[in-house]
């Protein structure tokens, strides 16, 4: 089944030894695509996951978490900190009542949480887990943890640095603050590291938030109804988004706002039952995440590939100090950008922390990761790159595993919840590619629209290429987001830090205090 | 002192009746002021894509000026013309706790709203605006037919 070999290898091409293996068989429309794509993005992949000098870690990785390490230093554990003032925000304590009827702390999260879960909480977590282990989890939960503090630093300077025009329409995200940033700091090369930025911004939308979704959602379609050409998925939903970022169909986007949140629900809860069904296991599956994260318990590159698993995943879920969130929550009104800040510091938490940790702790527990009895350490697939699974599956298709292993219909659910996901994935990340494509090229209806014809391209681009070569691009893509961005906030951060201490002198002071409601 | 009454439309014609009604009232009672409010329904805790978020703040604006042309300015307008003093406000929010939050603010004797005509299953699960208002409120409500 192609369905399984691209899943194979995706597994074998996120640890970056990935060759297209099956390029010898007959030349389908899909191989085709596929086979042109991977030629094309294979030296900017390279570029971006090339490993340190003398060891296996790619830098990127290094990269987001030092500066999230930094972040949440320099701002005193800002997510610890202020973290229930975060949640008081979100409920609307602290909101005006004169501001009703515009957009609420609560809207700007729901808006950004909709973008970032979804898939990578899904299948993300499933590739970590398949390759490294249980340990993964640990890891992904303290990238997730540090994540909040770059979260907190971007989200800020994006309401800070937002355009207001003169209709009543904003625009924000890092293309703002960095070039609006470098120029009140007096620093030169803000302008050209905003266009940077907005260039790789639209990789990463027509990438992690395009070809991923649509390559999964078409995996998991195949996988219950039969194999069937990608295209073919990629034409419908190009034909869907189409119509909603185009022709402006309002409803189907309704729609899926209802039914995704509904879903979100529905996959913790789901969870949660096997979990507690499970009880008895959860410790030892706690065990087998600790045990993994330090010692690897035989997986590919021992601790160190289930570290890189856990932070490259983690970062790629809830895209942290990658600066897509900060165009999402920059639309908040709000007196205080730096409110928007803590809101924003959930993100991760909820992404990560929860979602996350749910899916790996029920793949952990369903066993389907196979272990070596003698040794009790987990057993190599044939290629040595992966654990191997009871059926040997991987990405989405092991977390559906693991699901229907405990409740037999969830493989269904679990496919319309996959499909919406990406839907809503797509719809927001078409956004953030089209900000970023504005910023470069003018607003205007045939500009706007032009990105929007492109963006529907590389839906159907995304469903009929193979896992492989789209995961290594989607990532590469949205981590070089990553580079400007937080290359940029290590100047813009003191910004930030006057921010927090004027807000937190007056939240003390009680000049800052909650609404009556 | 001047007695304040505070009118909820809908801008349907059930609203068309509470306004008679107030009117009416507001001759008995002589010395009142009526305080006409239209309410856009809207949650702080709905869902929304980034594109409607980012036009949010024009669209308020947009909804509240149709709200006072096409609703408010008329019915302020009608009332002033028979002899009595009106002012108009457009809120968004929860209708019942919106009227409810005007009164207490405003002070005002009563609550006038007409039976809304929503219904079907939202209604039978939520129940209407009217039916919250009449167990929520802290002043008396009165609901036209």
């Amino acid at each position: 089944m192609t369905f399984l070999k691209t899943l194979m290898l995706s597994a074998i091409a996120t640890t970056g030894f990935g060759t297209m293996a099956s390029a010898q068989e007959a030349m389908t429309i899909d191989q085709q695509v596929n086979e042109a794509f991977a030629a094309a993005t294979g030296p900017f992949v390279s570029l971006i996951f090339a490993p340190i000098p003398g060891t296996s870690f790619p830098w990127i990785v290094m990269w987001l978490v030092i500066a999230a390490s930094i972040f949440t230093i320099y701002f005193g554990f800002v997510q610890f900190r202020f973290f229930g003032h975060a949640i008081g925000l979100v409920k609307g304590d602290y909101s005006d009542p004169n501001d009703a009827g515009e957009v609420s702390h609560f809207q700007a999260l729901a808006t950004a949480l909709s973008g970032t879960v979804g898939l990578g909480n899904i299948a993300g977590v499933a590739v970590a887990v398949g390759i490294g282990g249980p340990g993964a989890t640990f890891w992904m939960i303290l990238a997730g943890l540090l994540g909040m503090a770059s979260k907190f630093t971007e989200c800020t300077l994006g309401v800070k640095y937002r355009n207001e025009y003169e209709d009543g329409t904003v625009s924000g995200g890092p293309m703002y603050y960095i070039s609006k940033g470098f120029k009140e700091l007096g620093l030169p090369g803000g302008k050209f590291l905003a266009i940077m930025f907005s260039i790789f911004c639209i990789l990463g939308a027509l990438g992690g938030g395009n070809m991923f979704q649509a390559n999964q959602a078409h995996a998991q379609i195949s996988g219950i109804v039969g194999d069937y050409p990608g295209w073919i998925t990629g034409i419908i939903f190009a034909a869907v988004v189409f119509a909603v970022i185009v022709g402006g169909i309002k409803s189907i986007a309704h729609v899926t706002e209802k039914v995704v949140p509904f879903m979100g629900i529905l996959y913790v809860g789901a969870a949660l039952v096997i979990l507690l069904v499970n009880y008895d296991k959860i410790g030892w599956a706690f065990g087998q995440i600790f045990a993994g994260a330090f010692t690897g318990l035989g997986v590919a590159g021992g601790f160190v590939g289930a570290l890189i698993q856990g932070f490259k995943r983690a970062a790629f879920s809830n895209e942290a100090g990658v600066g897509s969130a900060a165009i999402a929550h920059s639309a908040v009104r709000t007196k205080e950008p730096i409110t928007e800040g803590f809101v924003s510091l959930l993100e991760p938490l909820i992404d990560t922390v929860v979602i996350c940790t749910m899916t790996a702790l029920v793949i952990t527990i369903s066993q389907q990761l196979i272990v070596d009895p003698v040794t009790g350490l987990y057993t190599l697939n044939e290629a040595g790159s992966a654990i191997a699974t009871v059926n040997d599956v991987s990405g989405v298709a092991l977390t559906s595993a693991a699901f229907g292993s405990a409740i037999g219909w969830f493989p269904y659910v679990l496919a319309i919840a996959v499909v919406l996901f990406a839907f809503s994935t797509m719809i927001s990340w078409s956004y953030y590619g089209l900000k970023s494509w504005t910023y470069l090229f003018g607003e205007g209806k045939n500009s706007e629209l032009t990105f929007k014809i492109i963006f529907c391209v590389f839906i159907v681009i995304g469903a009929a290429a193979s896992l492989g070569p789209v995961i290594d691009f989607s990532d590469a893509a949205i981590f070089a987001m990553a580079v400007v961005n937080i290359f940029c906030l290590y100047f813009l951060m003191g910004l930030v830090k006057k921010e927090l201490h004027s807000y937190a002198s007056r939240l003390q002071s009680g000049e800052i205090r909650k609404f009556k409601h | 002192m001047t007695t304040k009454l505070v009118v909820g439309l809908d801008g349907h014609g059930s609203g068309e009746r509470a306004l008679a009604y107030a009117e009416r009232l507001a001759k008995l009672i002589g010395n009142c002021e009526l305080m006409i409010v239209y309410v856009v329904e809207w949650s702080p805790y709905s869902f929304q894509t980034a594109e409607e978020n980012a036009q949010r703040h024009k669209r308020r604006e947009e909804e509240i000026s149709t709200a006072t042309q096409r609703v408010i300015d008329p019915a302020v307008a009608k009332v002033k013309s028979s002899g009595i003093t009106a002012t108009g406000k457009v809120r968004h929010g929860d209708v019942a706790s919106i009227l409810i939050a005007v009164a207490e603010e405003e002070k005002a004797e009563q609550i006038i709203v007409a039976r809304s005509s929503e219904g079907g299953f939202a209604k039978r699960i939520f129940g209407s605006a009217t039916s919250n208002l009449v167990m929520h409120a802290s002043v008396p409500v009165t609901v036209v037919n």
